[in-house]
């Protein structure tokens, strides 16, 4: 084969590449109205967190509630993943991963209540209500204390007790 | 042309040479055994069963089913189930035996009212119908899917007794068929600074998982078929992310969002969950691909020898990083070691089927197989595997997998 023919085939096969990657472009557009009202997503920064607010004593009525049942008075001796307690526990011989001990972003915490809990009813709780849940888990496990209001504001800006503790993997480094 | 088996290494295990042959005789034989006049059993007296809108399997094979582990407390749908790998063969999982991990159960979900949203950092936020992703290019090919916690239970300190798919079941293999991802995001129009995207499933859990940009222009797909037919409501219905290579619970089922993200949105299931414990305390993040393992799936635990004679070993053999290179055997606990043969299909990302003949003498044997993969990872060992890990640290496992046959032709689960 020529070189001249060579190039032309090898042409092909980049054009034939990018032919193939082609779609019919069959998306609807999205308008951002709509979207706000479908996406869950919360970043560590708080972008997504919604508008509202909580306290530590609304926290603890909602906990009895809703959450109780499965996680524990103290949010340690449910049936259900263990939610508070565990400090200094992940180096011993049985690490108790919590709320307090292990997660690293309370933005998280937020997250996924807002997304799965409580179990058989998610979706349930307001946003005031998921803040205020949130508060009464995070002062369960001695990060904020009982005068602390969660918002969008300042849920972001409390630090937990692991942050330092997650390293990325060498695969996204 | 036949084979003939040769000793190829300790304790029975052969290697097949080919010599010459004639088999026209044994054919003859079998002519003639069915000529008129032959008996003929029960079945064979009357016309069968009609034909029937949807297969079953036989009847007589009702107990092939998933191993049905326990749901978290109060719960029926946070769970697993595993695919009895020590009954079935081949490199394609029969979809009703996937195994199944699901954090808030199964949605019942209509396709006609689903949608795809492709949006955060694009030109042109999209959505998309379930019909218009069916009239896109798809992509079909065999590859394995692996939850992260499959074999967990083998970092226990004693070797649990338990049958083979109940240890090594979360592992299923099919045929995924999808849309390239690739398609969808440039559609959609990327923007430089995107660099994760964030999957959301439309589960009662809004399950969620932030994947690198890189993979799903890479070999992602919107998979809509397993094995031929739309993707089963346990798999996904009517569209799951398919990230060929890693770990399962990053292949969000039932799709529902993709936001293209400058930072991953840290979510439970990579940070509390699907995070790898070290022995000082830390915690790996996104530790996505899967490493190379095998598993010697006949004679494993769930199946007896009943008695001395020549036996197929036989087993599945994958890797996260591409294809399986070769698979070697050892009938005597590792002090000798032979290569299995691999079956014709040796596939990217999918399992390969290693076989090889053994001819058990009866007594005790450490049967255990060892996967090498075409990057040159090769299967570590139950000790190397176990170091540096603390207890509690039981996702990512993938140990060389000792079974012990007994005198008496049973076969357990053993550390060596
Ligand atoms: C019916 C029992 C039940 C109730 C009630 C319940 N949960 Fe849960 N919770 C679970 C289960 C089961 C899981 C694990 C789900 C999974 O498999 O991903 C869980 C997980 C969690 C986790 C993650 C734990 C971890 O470390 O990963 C948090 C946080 C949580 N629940 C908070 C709550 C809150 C807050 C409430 C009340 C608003 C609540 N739960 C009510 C059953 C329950």
């Amino acid at each position: 084969m020529s070189m001249y023919r060579f190039a032309l085939a090898s042409l092909f096969v980049i054009m034939g590449h990018a032919h193939a990657a082609q779609g019919p472009g069959l998306g609807d557009s999205l308008d951002p109205g709509s979207l706000q009202k479908h996406d869950f997503t919360i970043l560590p920064d708080g972008a997504g967190l919604p508008p509202g607010s909580g306290s530590v004593e609304e926290g603890a009525k909602l906990y009895t509630q809703h959450c109780q049942a499965c996680h524990g008075e103290d949010g340690q001796s449910g049936s259900n993943d263990a939610l508070a307690g565990g400090l200094g526990s992940l180096t011993s011989a049985k690490p108790v991963k919590t709320v307090g001990s292990f997660w690293p972003y309370a933005t998280t915490v937020f997250d996924y209540i807002r997304r799965a809990m409580p179990y058989a009813a998610p979706g349930s709780l307001s946003a005031d209500q998921t803040y205020a849940v949130t508060a009464w888990l995070l002062y369960i496990n001695d990060i904020i204390d009982e005068d602390t209001r969660l918002s969008a504001r300042t849920l972001p800006n409390i630090e937990m007790p692991n942050r330092r503790g997650f390293v990325w993997s060498e695969e996204v480094r | 042309m036949g084979d003939q088996l040769i000793p190829e290494a300790g304790n029975g295990l052969m290697g097949r040479r080919a010599f010459m042959t004639a088999t026209a005789s044994t054919a003859a034989t079998l002519l003639s055994a069915s000529a008129a006049g032959a008996q003929r059993t029960p079945w064979m007296r009357a016309p069968g069963a009609p034909m029937s809108e949807s297969g079953v399997p036989s009847r007589h094979e009702a107990g092939l089913q998933r191993v049905l582990f326990a749901s978290a407390p109060g719960t029926t749908g946070a769970g697993t189930s595993a695919t009895p790998h020590e009954h079935l063969d081949g490199i394609i999982t029969p979809s009703r035996l996937h195994f199944e991990r699901h954090h808030a159960g199964i949605p019942d979900i209509d396709p006609d009212r689903h949608r795809l949203m492709l949006h955060g950092l694009v030109q042109r936020p999209l959505s998309f119908s379930v019909d218009a992703l069916h009239r896109y290019p798809i992509v079909s090919r065999i590859q394995f899917l692996e939850c992260s916690g499959n074999s967990a239970m083998m970092t226990a300190p004693e070797p649990p007794r338990l049958e083979c798919g109940q240890l090594h079941g979360l592992l299923s293999s099919s045929e995924w068929g999808g849309v390239p991802l690739s398609i969808l995001l440039d559609e959609a129009g990327l923007m430089p600074q995107g660099r994760w995207v964030v999957a959301d499933g439309a589960d009662a859990a809004v399950l969620a998982r932030s994947i690198p940009l890189e993979k799903m222009m890479d070999d992602a797909i919107v998979a809509l078929y397993q094995n031929g037919e739309p993707l089963r409501p346990a798999n996904g219905y009517p569209l799951r992310l398919f990230l060929p290579g890693w770990e399962g619970n990053a292949s969000v089922k039932w799709l529902r969002s993709l936001r293209v993200t400058d930072q991953p949105a840290m979510t439970k299931d990579e940070t509390s969950k699907y995070s790898d414990l070290r022995a000082d305390g830390s915690a790996e993040m996104f530790t996505f691909e899967m490493g190379v393992k095998s598993v010697i799936t006949t004679p494993s635990p769930g199946l007896i020898l009943d008695q001395p004679g020549l036996y197929q070993i036989s087993g599945l053999a994958w890797s996260g990083a591409g294809r399986v290179q070769s698979v070697a055997v050892s009938a005597d606990g590792g002090r000798t070691w032979a290569d299995a043969q691999l079956d014709a299909h040796v596939l990217s990302r999918s399992v390969t089927r290693f076989r090889t003949a053994w001819q058990w003498n009866g007594s005790p044997a450490t049967l255990l197989s060892r996967a090498t993969d075409e990057s040159g990872s090769v299967q570590p060992s139950r000790e190397v595997v176990m170091r540096d890990r603390p207890p509690g640290s039981y996702y990512h496992y993938n140990a060389i997998q000792a079974w012990q046959v007994s005198d008496s032709g049973e076969v357990s689960n053993v550390y060596v």
